[in-house]
């Protein structure tokens, strides 16, 4: 990573999809600039920037947050979990599954953030009624699909 | 890529105090979506900042022996609505703490963040005035307990001194026990949105009798207000639909609603009255003063 003087930057401890990684961060920089920028994580998308749509959504410690109003530092010492990281051995997870299989995906843009806060309620462990389904994704914006095949996945995954 | 020069991440209160007695500049940020949305479309005076995130005393929340609840001012809104002391003691900011923001939001955005952003909108503002919640402020010259409703000063404005931090929410025995409570918050959308009002109702009642009732309302003057008349009229009385409806009409006069792109005055009026009829009654219900005979 270019390192210019007179910037401020932070060494940080962070693991991503498993693997551990030392990096130096710009103090300036959001999560999604160093998911995206210099590990090279394009599944997670920068939709409006101001933390409305959810697209950049990505876990840390397991928990859904925007990465694009998340700095950088902040995930010192965190295990940070994208989409690249949800298929294990090449064998797509049950959410994934679930996702294909109702046909939950039209553009796309929408869907790594919509799988991974998914994720995050299956390891949750708990059950959930379908208005607490729909309260915990709606800060996913999805312009395609008007959301009831992406309910339906995500309760298909959670119902079980 | 924001416009920030410096970021300090101290681990206590105490160093968070020293950091900004040293340096005026330094701005504090906690959950960051109100200040990097700032930064994002690129305000100024927010270059140095003061991150609260690796404080981890100030996410606590409890209750102490006397009874008083006290919530980290950095605990964020997903801690506040699952909190098991907050469910059973003060469920009505569990249901204020979820209808804020979205469920990423509320995973990182903080109360004391809420607050301090003095937005008359604040999903927690109008509970907590309805609790007369105290806010402790902390600075290296000492620290004083501030009732909330003392701490708006204006559109965006809290009265927090140079130096000073908001450390914590706290909500005392008295305010809270045997109550019952109802949040309203009224937007276009279910989620994501902003209030277009917010009405938090806190009453006791007894044999079909109001106790005492409190009533918060947010969005409906520059700073969030209480019902003084609305208020003291219910003292006393039966808690019956024709009672109710009156405190809604009181609860008008205090407001002084505005008309923007969201609502108009006229409307906005409107709202305060019938919501804070229901949340009243659902109030009632909870406190389980509704008589037998309704």
């Amino acid at each position: 990573m270019l390192i210019i003087s007179d910037v401020a930057t932070k060494l940080l401890s962070i693991t991503v999809n498993g693997r551990p990684y030392r990096l130096q961060v710009d103090i300036r920089e959001t999560l999604l600039d160093l998911l995206r920028n210099h590990l090279q994580l394009t599944g997670v998308k920068q939709g409006c920037a101001v933390g409305e749509c959810g697209a950049c959504t990505v876990l840390v410690d397991g928990t859904p947050v925007n990465s694009c109003i998340y700095l950088a530092a902040w995930a010192d010492g965190k295990s940070v979990l994208t989409i690249e990281g949800v298929e294990k051995d090449g064998e797509l997870s049950d959410v994934q599954k679930a996702f294909v299989e109702e046909g939950a995906i039209q553009c796309g843009f929408c869907t790594p953030g919509l799988v991974l806060s998914t994720t995050a309620l299956r390891d949750s462990g708990k059950t959930f009624t379908e208005d607490e389904i729909r309260r915990e994704l709606s800060g996913h914006l999805c312009r395609c699909t008007g959301y009831q095949k992406i309910f339906d996945a995500a309760e298909k995954v959670l119902k079980h | 890529m924001f416009n920030i020069s410096v970021l300090q991440e101290p681990e206590s209160v105490e160093a968070a105090l020293g950091l900004l007695a040293e340096n005026a500049r330094l701005r504090v940020i906690a959950g960051g979506t109100d200040v990097l949305i700032r930064l994002q479309h690129g305000a100024d005076g927010w270059e140095e900042l003061l991150s609260l995130r690796k404080i981890k005393e100030m996410e606590e929340i409890g209750e102490r022996e006397d009874g008083t609840v006290h919530i980290g001012a950095a605990a964020p809104f997903t801690r506040i609505f699952q909190n098991p002391v907050i469910r059973a003691r003060v469920p009505i900011l569990a249901e204020a703490a979820v209808s804020m923001g979205g469920p990423q939001i509320r995973n990182v955005a903080t109360i004391g963040g809420n607050i301090c952003n003095g937005a008359v909108s604040g999903d927690s503002a109008s509970s907590l005035f309805a609790l007369d919640a105290l806010l402790r402020l902390e600075s290296l010259a000492g620290t004083r307990i501030l009732p909330i409703h003392e701490f708006y000063a204006g559109p965006g404005k809290v009265n927090l001194r140079p130096g000073e931090l908001l450390t914590q929410v706290l909500v005392p025995r008295d305010s809270y026990l045997d109550t019952g409570g109802h949040y309203i918050k009224f937007a276009m959308r279910k989620a994501m949105d902003i209030a277009t009002l917010g009405v938090a109702a806190v009453c006791r009642a007894r044999d079909g009798r109001f106790q005492d009732l409190r009533i918060g309302l947010g969005v409906a003057a520059p700073v969030p207000i209480r019902c003084a008349e609305a208020e003291a009229y219910a003292k006393g009385r039966t808690t019956d639909p024709e009672t109710i409806r009156e405190i809604g009409r009181l609860a008008v006069k205090p407001s002084r609603a505005r008309t923007s792109w969201r609502a108009s005055k006229d409307y906005r009026e409107h709202l305060i009255e019938v919501l804070t009829e229901r949340a009243v009654t659902e109030a009632v219900n909870r406190a389980g003063g509704r008589r037998a005979d309704h």
